[in-house]
């Protein structure tokens, strides 16, 4: 592409792209997100283009980014019409093409069925799960091809980094970003414009401003499908914000476990490079500012800020006080301003449309929307992105589907492995920053892990905690020592070890762990012990004092047996059992020898008739 | 000077230094086990921690690395404070059991080992303060020594645990080792430390045996200062 070399000609050039794409032209679009290629959506790419060519129409098939409803993937849609059709197969392609694409039949068979009603619903908006979603953000995700440019420019892309660079001071920058209130998405939820502002007045140069995409949590992928779907709302964030800071560097540090994002990342960074809007006097001002991809090394540490700052600087991942704030002295000691990528992808939003218009979506104190990765036991797994404030039974019941197999909801974990686990009796409660802080969780970057009555939460803790005792850096005595301890503790109390007193003493560790830590990792390590003692105490007290795992996982607490009224002795568990275990006659009802049992579930899996009892 | 409150006291102190000075020089003990004279700040073993009030809000911190400011209100003595303090003493005790250093500072802070931890075996007495990193890194120069994995498997050593050429068998790590924990052992013409033996230096006047020839050749290099003239003990210099 050739150099743009002023906001004039940008809007010239968006102008022209226009005319080209004519939105009532055929299109397929298909989800290329990491979900999808999971599910062989490439191959079902690569067999729309050949059956389109084969068939001798003139439809153009797009891989796009991530639509979110990773669930029912690959995901197909076929537009003017926006049909939409779910769980795709090779097989299926010959059909669509001949039927849908050069005729306009819809294929009942894969459009989505509402498990209640089972009916059919055509367009990608009226499916229960994106209905009540605010995609602002991750919307244009299913539009563009991340690795082409000018399908951001079509959708309006780097249009307000045209704005910025043509209406706005800095400091009116910063001043728009402060009145829409736009918090931090990475999990502390500081508010964006105070840390932009702090880096400003900051003394020393160069100045530095960072996008982390270190997302580590279990079970969170927002932000990799933000890369991965729309790399350049990120960059366009990210280079109005230098321009408001004064930065003339910037660094994204993604983990190296990304590597479609890390690609499309780095295609963005050549293209924006290409067109002038990044690198030297962007858009023809005097403005230059140029973005590096630090691939880091898959430590949930270093979303840290100064673990991450030590990482781009070739140390080790460890953080260090933070008396003195990044926004003084960060990366190389220099001013700088690390946000999460979906902070920086919010930026151009608050400048295309307003402060005003921003502020008036969400609660009182957390404005705009926020992306989720709903995982665990939930009916609809995928991402949504909702207005600040919906509650979590909407989230759960009403996009999510509610809990698969007719089980009963216990609890959701938010904010990742340090946030805590939330019951049901708080389903109602709206989602914001401070609403979560006050039960005893926290947002963090927007995992919400969902577990059913199956889900021991003694277990819970125990895994979060083991996730953190591995991931903690090991500098500082609290959280090296102290989480380890709370670890063994928890696998005591789950192996039927557990003593009189352990909970207290778990409190006990907690108070110590989570004040005297070096960094938030060790400050928040605790919350899922404290959380599920919170709100599952009873749970705890079963194990210690009756040696029983109400939920039935703790192997050391349960024994398995067989129903013999349900079982018809139809062998299929015996044969699946891996210790031979399981014994009896064909037609017979059969019977679990509990000394060699190491209760692995496999008969549970395999029994038709739910005749394996566990107590 | 800035002006602060300490455990009820006025206290003064220089600016741009650190709290935990300030704290000592006010006749407060506060102990601690990484922050050495010799090597930068790290805030490892939060044993300093105070509890800091800045209008209504109060926190703990590491009065190691927090510089003095006007106006601050210091608890050195807090419940939170204790309570980090007691908690780090415990943790260390069950990771080095028969450590006497801490077996000494935990009586002295009225703290018995917590009977619930299970006693490591493996752990030796290192802390993991990382003085020794430290040392070698900033004051000998020549990052022989480093740590290792993260979480609780963290460990210090030299490169894989191999045999390390950049070692000058300085000895530096050892001496500001709190715990005793890394091993130096100098017989004759010989010194063994991180599981190399270091070729020792004889004195050119006295004779005595004073210093690895490796270490006696990094100065040299780094100082342009003649290897011979360098092979004389500090007491016959």
């Amino acid at each position: 592409m050739k150099k743009i070399s002023n906001p004039q000609a940008l809007r010239q050039l968006q102008e022209t792209l226009k005319k080209d794409f004519d939105p009532n032209k055929k299109l397929v679009t298909i989800c290329a997100g990491t979900g999808c290629r999971g599910y062989g959506c490439i191959k079902v790419k690569e067999e729309l283009e050949t059956e389109i060519k084969k068939q001798g129409l003139d439809v153009e098939v797009r891989a796009t980014g991530c639509f979110g409803f990773c669930e029912k993937g690959p995901l197909v849609v076929i537009h003017p019409e926006k049909i939409f059709y779910q769980q795709v197969k090779e097989k299926d392609v010959a059909d669509i093409v001949s039927k849908t694409v050069a005729s306009g039949e819809v294929l009942e068979k894969l459009l989505y069925r509402d498990p209640d009603t089972q009916q059919t619903v055509l367009k990608e908006e009226e499916v229960p799960f994106y209905k009540k979603q605010l995609r602002l953000v991750f919307g244009q995700n299913g539009m563009i091809d991340p690795t082409r440019i000018e399908d951001y420019l079509i959708i309006g892309g780097y249009s307000a980094l045209a704005k910025t660079l043509s209406e706005f001071t800095p400091e009116g920058v910063i001043s728009e970003v402060k009145k829409a209130g736009l918090r931090g998405r990475g999990g502390g939820g500081f508010a964006a414009g105070v840390k932009w502002e702090g880096s400003r007045r900051a003394h020393g140069e160069p100045k530095y401003v960072i996008a982390n995409g270190d997302e580590g949590d279990p079970g969170a992928y927002m932000d990799r499908s933000l890369m991965e779907g729309n790399p350049h709302s990120i960059l366009e964030g990210m280079i109005i914000g230098a321009y408001a800071i004064g930065a003339s560097e910037g660094y994204i540090y993604v983990r190296n476990e990304y590597p479609l994002a890390v690609l499309h990342l780095t295609m963005a960074i050549a293209a924006a490079k290409e067109a002038g809007l990044l690198g030297k006097n962007i858009l023809g001002t005097d403005f230059s500012f140029d973005i590096h991809i630090n691939k880091g090394g898959g430590a949930f540490v270093c979303g840290e800020s100064s673990a991450l700052f030590a990482s781009i600087e070739g140390r080790a991942g460890e953080p260090r006080a933070k008396y003195i704030h990044a926004v003084e002295k960060g990366l190389w000691d220099k001013p700088t301003v690390l946000n999460n990528v979906e902070t920086w992808a919010n930026v151009p939003l608050i400048i295309t449309r307003g402060a005003d218009w921003y502020a008036s979506i969400g609660t009182e104190g957390s404005k705009g929307t926020k992306i989720f990765s709903l995982v665990g036991k939930i009916n609809n797994t995928g991402l949504i992105e909702v207005p600040m404030g919906m509650t979590l039974r909407e989230i759960i019941y009403d996009m999510g589907g509610g809990i698969p197999n007719g089980r009963k909801f216990k609890a959701v974990q938010t904010g990742g492995p340090s946030g805590g686990c939330i019951p049901e009796s708080l389903l109602d409660l709206p989602v914001d920053f401070d609403k979560l802080y006050e039960v005893g969780s926290m947002m963090g970057s927007g995992g919400m892990i969902v577990m059913d009555d199956k889900s021991c939460m003694v277990d819970v803790a125990k895994y979060f905690l083991a996730f953190l005792q591995e991931e903690s850096c090991g500098k500082c005595v609290p959280c090296r020592e102290g989480v380890r301890r709370m670890r063994e503790i928890l696998e005591d109390i789950c192996a039927g070890k557990g003593k009189e007193g352990d909970v207290e003493l778990l409190e006990h560790l907690s108070t110590g762990v989570a004040d005297g830590s070096l960094c938030a990792l060790g400050g928040s390590a605790p919350n899922p012990v404290l959380s599920t003692i919170k709100y599952f105490r009873q749970e705890y007290d079963a194990h210690i004092r009756e040696h029983r795992c109400p939920a039935g996982v703790c192997k050391a607490l349960i024994t398995y047996s067989i129903d013999p009224e349900k079982c018809t002795g139809c062998t299929l568990c015996s044969r699946v059992c891996p210790v031979q275990a399981i014994t009896g006659e064909k037609k017979q009802a059969h019977t679990i020898n509990n000394d060699l049992c190491t209760r692995c579930g496999a008969c549970i899996e395999s029994c038709k008739f739910d005749a394996i009892l566990v107590k | 000077m800035v002006n602060m409150i300490i455990d009820g006291k006025n206290v003064a102190a220089t600016e741009g230094t650190m709290l935990l000075e300030a704290i000592r020089g006010a006749g407060i003990s506060v102990p601690t086990l990484c922050a050495h004279e010799s090597v930068s700040r790290s805030g490892a073993c939060r044993l300093c921690v105070v509890e800091i009030k800045k209008g209504n809000r109060t926190r703990i911190v590491t009065s190691c690395l927090y510089g003095v400011e006007e106006g601050l209100v210091v608890n050195t003595k807090s419940d939170r404070v204790q309570n980090v303090r007691r908690l780090v003493m415990e943790l260390l005790l069950a990771r080095c059991p028969e450590s006497g250093l801490l077996q000494k500072m935990a009586q002295e802070m009225g703290i018995a080992p917590q009977l619930r931890f299970a006693l490591d075996t493996d752990k030796g007495t290192c802390i993991l303060c990382r003085s020794c990193v430290r040392v070698c890194e900033e004051v000998v120069g020549v990052s022989a020594i480093g740590l290792f994995a993260r979480g609780s498997h963290k460990t210090v050593g030299t490169p894989f645990m191999e045999q390390s050429e950049a070692c000058i068998g300085c000895g530096a790590c050892a001496y500001v080792c709190p715990t005793d924990h890394i091993v130096m052992t100098s017989t004759g013409d010989k010194r063994k430390i991180w599981g190399r033996t270091f070729k020792m230096q004889a004195c050119s006047k006295c004779g005595k045996f004073f210093a690895p020839v490796d270490q006696l050749k990094f100065i040299s290099k780094k100082t342009g200062t003649s290897f011979e003239e360098l092979s004389v003990c500090t007491e016959c210099r």
